[in-house]
C-alpha cells in the first residue's frame, strides 16, 4: 500500500500526487516511470512518469491527466488514501547528454501538455549535467499548463510558450519555433513528450536538419517488465518493447503511424469504462 | 487381489463439465475423482517391483508406494509420501504432461497397449492433494530453529514457492519478491482458471506465509533494487532466481504489430491475472474477438485457444505446422480443446496477417505444409508447400509460439553468466550461478519446461542454499 501524501489540482483534468514509495525514491532516475493500480483485486495497471522524487521523505511526485477510467477514480482519491500498488523505477533512465560521453551542448525539450511533467526531471538532469537547455511548452490553450514556474526555473528566457489559439505565449505549434531553432543551426539534441501525433512531427521537423531526436513513448501497457509484448512498437524495422528497451527511442525510427493505430486497439472499452465511471461519480 | 485381477478394473474415467457447457464459463472441466474412484484407480497398480513409472516422474516420487496406501483408502498416507518429494502434488497432478512421464512407462498402459490405460497416476494424486486441503486436514509444517540467515527469494512460481517453502523449512528467513500484484507467476497469470483453479494457488501462497515467509508484491528486482543491492545493502545471504520465461517469442511476419494480435501471455495474463472476462467489473479491457486464430500447438496455445471460446469466440482456429503427433500439449488438453470446438489446421502454418487501414486485422494469410525427414529433435520437420496460400477469415490472432528468457536479470546483475539463449547457467548439483550465494532454477535455467522441473529445480536449489549457507557459519 503506498499512501497519498499531497494532492493538488494542476488544471482543470491535471493532478499532481506525491506519494510513498521510499525504495522507488531512492532508485529512480530521470525518465523512468512506475506502473499503479488503485485496486488489486479488478482494477487496472497504468504507467506514470516519476515526475520528481524526494529520497529524504521517500515519496514520489506523479502527475496525471483524467483521461479515462483509472485516472478518474485516482483524480478521487485524496490525502490519506492509499494506492493498493507502486511498481517500479521501470524502463531505462533517459541517456543525459554531457554525462553519457557526449559533450554537453544545446538540448532543446519539446513538452506537449501532460508531457511537461515527464520532462521536468530531465529538464533539470541536463541542465545539471552542463547543458543549455531550451524548453517549448505547447498545450491547446493557457488552462491547459502545467508547471510553468518549473520550468522556468531550469531554461530562464528560453521557455518558449506555445498555444493552439494564442490564449498564452505564442499562437501555433510547438514544431514552429522547433524549426527555427534547427534553421539557426545551434541545436545538438530533441527531447520530446507529449501526445503521439504531437511527437511524430517533431521527429519530422528535425530530420532534414540530421538532430538526433529522442522521443519518450507511451504506448498501452500491462506488466511493464517485458512480458506480454503488448507496449510493442516497430523502431527501425525492429519490434521492440517500450518498458524494457524505452521508453525512450531514435524518433526517427519509430514507426509512429503504426503505433497512432495501436494505441487505439481498445478505444471502444476505454470510452465505455469512462462513461461508466463518470456517471458512478455523478450517483447516477 | 492377483494381477490379474487388477488388469480387470477398469480405468476411472475423470467426471468432467459438458464440453457445449464448459466451453461458455471458466469454471474447472475436470472436476476430480470421488473417494471411490481415487480407491479403485489406485486398486489398478500392480506394484511392479522395478517401479518402472518412478523413471518418468522428474521428481520420483514413490508412485507404487502411495498408490498403495490410497487403494487402501488411506490418502493422508498417500499424501504424506508423495509430500517427500513433490511440493504441489494439487497442481502437478492437474498440470504434468502425465502421457510422457509416468504414465509414459507405467506397465498397465504398456500392456494394455495404451498410455491412457495406464494408471491415471495425476488423478489419485491430485485427489489425495485436494482431499486434503479441502477437509482443512493437511499435517502442519514445522520448521528448524531459527538459524539467522536471510534468503531472498525472486518470482514467486512454481520454482520460487519450492525455494522458498524448503528454505524456510530449513529455518532461515525468507523474502520473497514478486513483480506482480498477485502471487503463482505462470501459475496464476498463465494456466487458466477452467484448468487450475486460482485458489490452490492462492492456498499454497497462503502455506508460505504460515512458514514464515515475507512476501513483498510489487517489487522488480533488477529495478526496484539490485541483486547485488540485495546482498550489499538489504543484508541477504543467499539469493534465488526464479524469473521464469516470460518473454513472448512473435514469428517476425508481417502484420504482427496490428491490432488484435496478441502474444499468448498479454492475451492470457488480461484474462486470468487482470480478470478481464468479468467484463462491466474489472478495468482491464478484453478483446472481443469473434474469428480468433491461434498460432503453436502447445499448452500455452490450447489454453489461449480455449480462452477465446470462453470470452465469446464463434470460430476458434488453431494453427499448427506440424501434425497431432508432434503437438507438444498435454494429451488431454488437446482432447479437451477439440470437444469444446476449436477447429484444428495442422500442417499450416501462418505467413502474414492481413489488415484493414485503420490497423486491424480482417486476415490471416497461411501455407500449407507436409512433413519431410527428421530434424535434429527427431521430429519429422514441416516443408512448406509451395503455392498453397489460402486467407483465414479472422479479427483476432494470438501468438502462442512459445517464451525465451527474461533478459532483466541477467542484464542488471554483474557477473552473471548466462548461455546463448539468455538463460542462467548453474551448477547442475547445487544449482549456484557464476555469483557466489546466487542460486537459479525454473524456467530460468530451463528454457519454457514444465512446472514439475521447475519444482524439482526448486529444491535442488534450496538444498544447495542450505548447504552453501551452513558451510559459510562453520
Ligand atoms: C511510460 C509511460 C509514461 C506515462 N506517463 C504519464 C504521465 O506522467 N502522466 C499522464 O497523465 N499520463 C502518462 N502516461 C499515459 C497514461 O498511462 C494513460 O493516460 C493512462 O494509462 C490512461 O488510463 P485510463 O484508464 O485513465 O484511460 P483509458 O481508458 O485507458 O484511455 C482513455 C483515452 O486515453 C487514451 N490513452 C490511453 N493511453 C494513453 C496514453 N498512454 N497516452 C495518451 N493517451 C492515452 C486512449 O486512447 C483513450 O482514448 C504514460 C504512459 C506511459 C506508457
Ligand atoms: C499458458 C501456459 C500454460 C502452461 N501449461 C503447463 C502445463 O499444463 N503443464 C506444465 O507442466 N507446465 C505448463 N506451463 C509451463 C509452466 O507453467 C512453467 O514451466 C513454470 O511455471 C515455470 O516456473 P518458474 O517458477 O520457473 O517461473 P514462472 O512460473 O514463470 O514465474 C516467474 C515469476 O517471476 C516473476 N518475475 C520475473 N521477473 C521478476 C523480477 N525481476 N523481479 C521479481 N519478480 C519477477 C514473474 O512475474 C513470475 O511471477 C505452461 C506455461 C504457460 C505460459
Ligand atoms: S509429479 Fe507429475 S510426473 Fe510425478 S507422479 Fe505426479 S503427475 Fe506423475
Ligand atoms: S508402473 Fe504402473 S502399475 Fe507399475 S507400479 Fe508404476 S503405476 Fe503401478
Ligand atoms: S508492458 Fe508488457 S511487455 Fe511491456
Amino acid at each position: 500500500m503506498n499512501k497519498i501524501v499531497s494532492k493538488k489540482q494542476l488544471s482543470d483534468n491535471v493532478f499532481q500526487m506525491e506519494v510513498e514509495a521510499a525504495l522507488i525514491a531512492n532508485e529512480r532516475k530521470a525518465g523512468q516511470f512506475i506502473i499503479l493500480m488503485i485496486d488489486e483485486a479488478l482494477g487496472e495497471r497504468i504507467p506514470l512518469t516519476i515526475a520528481d522524487a524526494d529520497p529524504a521523505r521517500g515519496t514520489i511526485t506523479l502527475i496525471f491527466q483524467t483521461v479515462g477510467a483509472t485516472t478518474l477514480k485516482l483524480s478521487k482519491l485524496n490525502v490519506g488514501d492509499a494506492l493498493a500498488a507502486v511498481l517500479g523505477p521501470l524502463g531505462r533512465p533517459t541517456s543525459i547528454r554531457g554525462a553519457n560521453g557526449e559533450p554537453a551542448g544545446h538540448v532543446v525539450c519539446v513538452g506537449g501538455g501532460i508531457g511537461v511533467a515527464p520532462m521536468h526531471p530531465i529538464a533539470q538532469a541536463l541542465k545539471a549535467a552542463g547543458n543549455k537547455v531550451t524548453i517549448i511548452m505547447g498545450a491547446r490553450n493557457k488552462s491547459l499548463f502545467v508547471m510553468e514556474d518549473e520550468m522556468r526555473a531550469i531554461a530562464g528566457d528560453d521557455l518558449i510558450l506555445i498555444t493552439d489559439d494564442g490564449s498564452s505565449g505564442r499562437k501555433g505549434l510547438v514544431t514552429e519555433p522547433l524549426k527555427e531553432l534547427c534553421e539557426a543551426g545551434a541545436v545538438d539534441e530533441v527531447i520530446a513528450i507529449g501526445p503521439p501525433i504531437m511527437m511524430k512531427f517533431v521527429a519530422l521537423t528535425t530530420k532534414p536538419y540530421g538532430v538526433k531526436t529522442v522521443a519518450s513513448l507511451n504506448t498501452i501497457m500491462i506488466d511493464g517488465t517485458g512480458m506480454c509484448g503488448g507496449c510493442r512498437v516497430s523502431v527501425g524495422g525492429a519490434t521492440k518493447f517500450v518498458c524494457v528497451d524505452g521508453p525512450e527511442f531514435d524518433a526517427h525510427q519509430v514507426d509512429w503511424d503504426q503505433m497512432l493505430k495501436r494505441m487505439g486497439a481498445f478505444r471502444p472499452q476505454e470510452a465505455a469504462a469512462k462513461d461508466h465511471v463518470c456517471n458512478l461519480y455523478k450517483g447516477i | 487381489m492377483t494381477p490379474k485381477e487388477r488388469m480387470a478394473i477398469a480405468p476411472q474415467a475423470m467426471p468432467e463439465q459438458d464440453a457445449q457447457v464448459r466451453a461458455h464459463n471458466m469454471n474447472e472441466v475436470a472436476l476430480g475423482y470421488t473417494a471411490e474412484m481415487a480407491k479403485t484407480e489406485a486398486s489398478r497398480c500392480l506394484q511392479c517391483p522395478t517401479k518402472p513409472c518412478m523413471q518418468g516422474c522428474p521428481v520420483a516420487i514413490d508412485i507404487p508406494g502411495f498408490l498403495a496406501a490410497a487403494a487402501e483408502g488411506d490418502f493422508a498416507t498417500a499424501l504424506k509420501i508423495i509430500r517427500k518429494t513433490s511440493l504441489l502434488p494439487a497442481v502437478c497432478g492437474r498440470v504434468c504432461p502425465q502421457e510422457k512421464q509416468c504414465q509414459k512407462f507405467c506397465t498397465m498402459g504398456k500392456v494394455l497397449k495404451d498410455v491412457d490405460k495406464a494408471v491415471a497416476i495425476g488423478r489419485v494424486e491430485r485427489f489425495c492433494a485436494d482431499l486434503a486441503r479441502e477437509s482443512g486436514t493437511e499435517e502442519p509444517v514445522t520448521c528448524a530453529p531459527k538459524t539467522g540467515r536471510k534468503v531472498a527469494v525472486i518470482g514467486s512460481g512454481p520454482a520460487s514457492i519450492t525455494c522458498a517453502a524448503d528454505c524456510a523449512k530449513a529455518g532461515h528467513d525468507v523474502t520473497m519478491f514478486e513483480a506482480f500484484h498477485k502471487c503463482g507467476g505462470v501459475l496464476v497469470y498463465g494456466i487458466p482458471e477452467f484448468r487450475l483453479p486460482k485458489s490452490i494457488v492462492r492456498h499454497e501462497v497462503e502455506g508460505l506465509k504460515k512458514l514464515g515467509v515475507t512476501i513483498e508484491t510489487n517489487y522488480c528486482v533488477g529495478r526496484t533494487r539490485k541483486v547485488a543491492d540485495l546482498i550489499r545493502k538489504d543484508g541477504f545471504d543467499a539469493v534465488f532466481v526464479g524469473t521464469g520465461a516470460g518473454l513472448p517469442k512473435f514469428m517476425d511476419i508481417p502484420g504482427e504489430n496490428l491490432n488484435g494480435v496478441f502474444s499468448a501471455n498479454e492475451y492470457l495474463t488480461r484474462a486470468n491475472l487482470m480478470k478481464a472476462y468479468l467484463e462491466g467489473e474489472a478495468d482491464t479491457p478484453f478483446w472481443h474477438g469473434k474469428k480468433v486464430a491461434v498460432l503453436g500447438g502447445g499448452n500455452v496455445a490450447m489454453d489461449a485457444s480455449r480462452m477465446a471460446l470462453r470470452l465469446g469466440a464463434e470460430k476458434v482456429y488453431l494453427i499448427y505446422r506440424r501434425s497431432l503427433e508432434e503437438m507438444p500439449a498435454r494429451k488431454e488438453e488437446v482432447h479437451h480443446a477439440k470437444e469444446e470446438g476449436v477447429d484444428f489446421h495442422l500442417l499450416e502454418n501462418a505467413k502474414r496477417i492481413l489488415g484493414d487501414d485503420k490497423g486491424f486485422v480482417n486476415g490471416l494469410e497461411c501455407l500449407r505444409y507436409e512433413l519431410g525427414a527428421p530434424d535434429a529433435s527427431g521430429r519429422r520437420s514441416p516443408v512448406p508447400i509451395a503455392g498453397s496460400e489460402f486467407t483465414l477469415d479472422v479479427d483476432t490472432v494470438v501468438v502462442a509460439v512459445g517464451n525465451a528468457s527474461n533478459p532483466l536479470i541477467p542484464a542488471t546483475t554483474e557477473g552473471l553468466e548466462v548461455n546463448r539463449r539468455g538463460n542462467i547457467v548453474v551448477d547442475p548439483e547445487t544449482n549456484m550461478t557464476s555469483i557466489p550465494g546466487v542460486f537459479a532454477g525454473g524456467d530460468i535455467v530451463l528454457g519454457a519446461a514444465t512446472v514439475i522441473l521447475a519444482m524439482g529445480e526448486g529444491r535442488r536449489a534450496a538444498a544447495g542454499i542450505n548447504a552453501y549457507l551452513m558451510k559459510d557459519r562453520s
